[in-house]
């Protein structure tokens, strides 16, 4: 006999279920769970403070605010950035000051736990939103984040 | 009952299947390996090693910075918490006092990490049983408290937004805002969890009765979490060891007596009630003041063995650092729930079925990077 009931209370609580699956199914418009995500590139804005990738921002003059401290070398706990620096004379004084060479940051090894970027004292390296990553060929994740020519900001001492 | 007791010529004879490691079922890299007879469990041997990427040893390389971020690939479903954890061992350490703010967003976010973590244990335990819907209808409402995440952290899964002193940056304007939505909105769908899985007679019948833990056996496993708490095993180390701002909020401990894969079941569901009512009473109230304690740029802790847990979503889970006063940790030791949770599936689920065995897993809720680590 509790064959039979189980069988009956079974198809009446999957009913039941069923009312909710069935509110959603009538309800719901498109794209109302689904992220239409590849058809919206267009529109798709992300968050502020996601973490994408580091970049250097440059402004129109072709200067960063880089000094070549390493305190993001120091912080970065798997060895993504690597400065490769040199000593150059400072204009203004004429004594020898210390200057980026290259910014190397090694993409495919980054965590993105934003310890350099809490490093920084002068703001130089931020994130950028970009997350479409993917390459055929893993040393374009290799990337030199100041570009050529550039040079650091006047005024900028860390 | 009568029984009849089929003579036959044909001998039964127990053999081993592997189950994992890349089994659906096992949620990662688990190897178990079965010694059944015919569909009757006999033994279970957990084959681990899959996912082991030495955090612990990564650990005494790195400052007590860097070993933050290591530790949101241990438990992924509950990154912030271990983050917390780490951190509140170097500050119990440094015998840092942190502000008020601090505490109550650590504890904002540890609750709503909870939730986002038994949503997607929801999801997945009901596709092991055989619903699929559940899992759409949890990933819907983890996807809202990763936004959340998302616009104050920065990342959706590893965080990495505690620092030993406080929290990296102070948390985003629309958090307060968004989170007040999230529980609007999780108010209303939470009954439907209930309405579409709990009330289920098949579903019942899959996990009342399966995988049964007395509260001894719990208690000597050392299960800790919503596995203990099935049991009847009160072991909230928000209740018994209060951290942060677990003082100051009024919770219950879900309990349920059964110690069957219902109970535990039960448990989680109640737990995110819980975790709501927590978040309501700390998010009208957050605290004004600083968000982070100056620290050193290189930490040194002082020489000597420091100790702190927390209840993560999956259990108990302890950091233990030996420290010879030098920037660098000399031994991390992290004490994971998921490690003696698995050890207790042996003893839970032979004598029962393969279909079995898989609703006792799904309540279980492994993590298997959390085991390996």
């Amino acid at each position: 006999m509790s064959y039979f009931s189980d069988i009956y209370k079974g198809i009446k609580t999957l009913l039941t279920g069923m009312s909710v699956t069935g509110k959603y199914f009538l309800t719901s418009r498109k794209g109302a769970i689904t992220q239409q995500y590849p058809d919206n590139r267009a529109t798709l804005k992300m968050f502020e403070r996601f973490r994408g990738e580091v970049v250097m921002p440059h402004d129109e003059n072709n200067e960063h605010q880089c000094t070549g401290c390493q305190k993001c070398e120091l912080a970065c706990p798997n060895g993504s950035i690597e400065i490769i620096w040199d000593r150059a004379i400072d204009e203004t004084t004429g004594k020898k000051k210390k200057k980026i060479d290259k910014h190397v940051y090694h993409l495919g090894l980054c965590t993105m736990c934003g310890l350099c970027i809490e490093a920084c004292p002068t703001d130089a390296i931020v994130w950028a939103q970009n997350f479409e990553n993917s390459t055929y060929d893993r040393t374009q994740l290799t990337k030199v984040l100041n570009r050529p020519g550039s040079k650091v900001k006047a005024g900028i001492e860390d | 009952m009568e029984t009849t007791v089929v003579k036959s010529n044909f001998k039964s004879e127990e053999y081993f299947i592997n189950m994992g490691p890349q089994h659906p079922a096992t949620h990662g890299v688990l190897r178990l390996l079965l010694t059944i007879d015919g569909e009757i469990i006999k033994k279970i041997e957990p084959d681990l090693g899959y996912i082991h990427r030495s955090i612990e040893k990564m650990c005494e390389r790195d400052s007590y910075q860097q070993i933050v971020h290591l530790t949101d690939r241990m438990d992924y479903l509950s990154s912030h918490i271990n983050n917390e954890a780490v951190c509140l061992t170097v500050e119990n350490a440094l015998q840092l006092e942190l502000p008020d703010r601090v505490k109550v967003v650590r504890t904002i976010l540890s609750e709503l990490t909870r939730i986002a973590s038994h949503c997607l244990w929801w999801g997945v335990m009901g596709m092991d049983v055989g619903a699929l819907t559940t899992y759409f209808y949890g990933f819907r409402d983890r996807e809202m408290i990763n936004d959340i995440f998302e616009e104050t952290c920065g990342a959706r899964l590893t965080m990495n937004y505690n620092i030993p002193g406080g929290l990296m940056f102070d948390i985003h304007p629309n958090f307060v805002k968004r989170t007040k939505e999230f529980i609007a909105h999780f108010k209303t769908k939470l009954p439907e969890y209930d309405t579409l899985l709990t009330g289920n007679v098949i579903f019942q019948k899959r996990m009342k009765g399966v995988g049964i833990l007395s509260k001894e056996d719990a208690i000597s496993f050392g299960a800790s979490g919503p596995v203990g708490r099935g049991s009847g095993y009160s072991c909230d180390v928000r209740k018994h060891h209060p951290y942060s701002a677990y003082d100051k909020v009024t919770f219950n401990e879900a309990l349920k007596p059964d110690g069957d894969s219902f109970a535990r079941y039960q448990v989680r569901i109640q737990e995110m009630w819980e975790s709501m009512n927590i978040i309501e009473q700390l998010i009208d109230n957050i605290p004004e003041g600083d968000v982070q304690v100056a620290t050193n740029a290189v930490i040194k802790l002082p020489k000597g063995e420091f100790y702190q847990k927390v209840e993560t979503a999956r259990g108990e889970l302890g950091v233990y650092i030996i420290s010879t006063g030098t920037k660098n940790p000399y031994r991390v030791k992290f004490r994971s729930p998921g490690f003696s949770n698995l050890s207790l599936l042996n003893h839970i689920a032979v004598g029962g079925k393969i279909g079995d065995l898989v609703a006792s897993m799904a309540t279980l809720d492994l993590v298997i990077p959390d085991i390996d680590r």
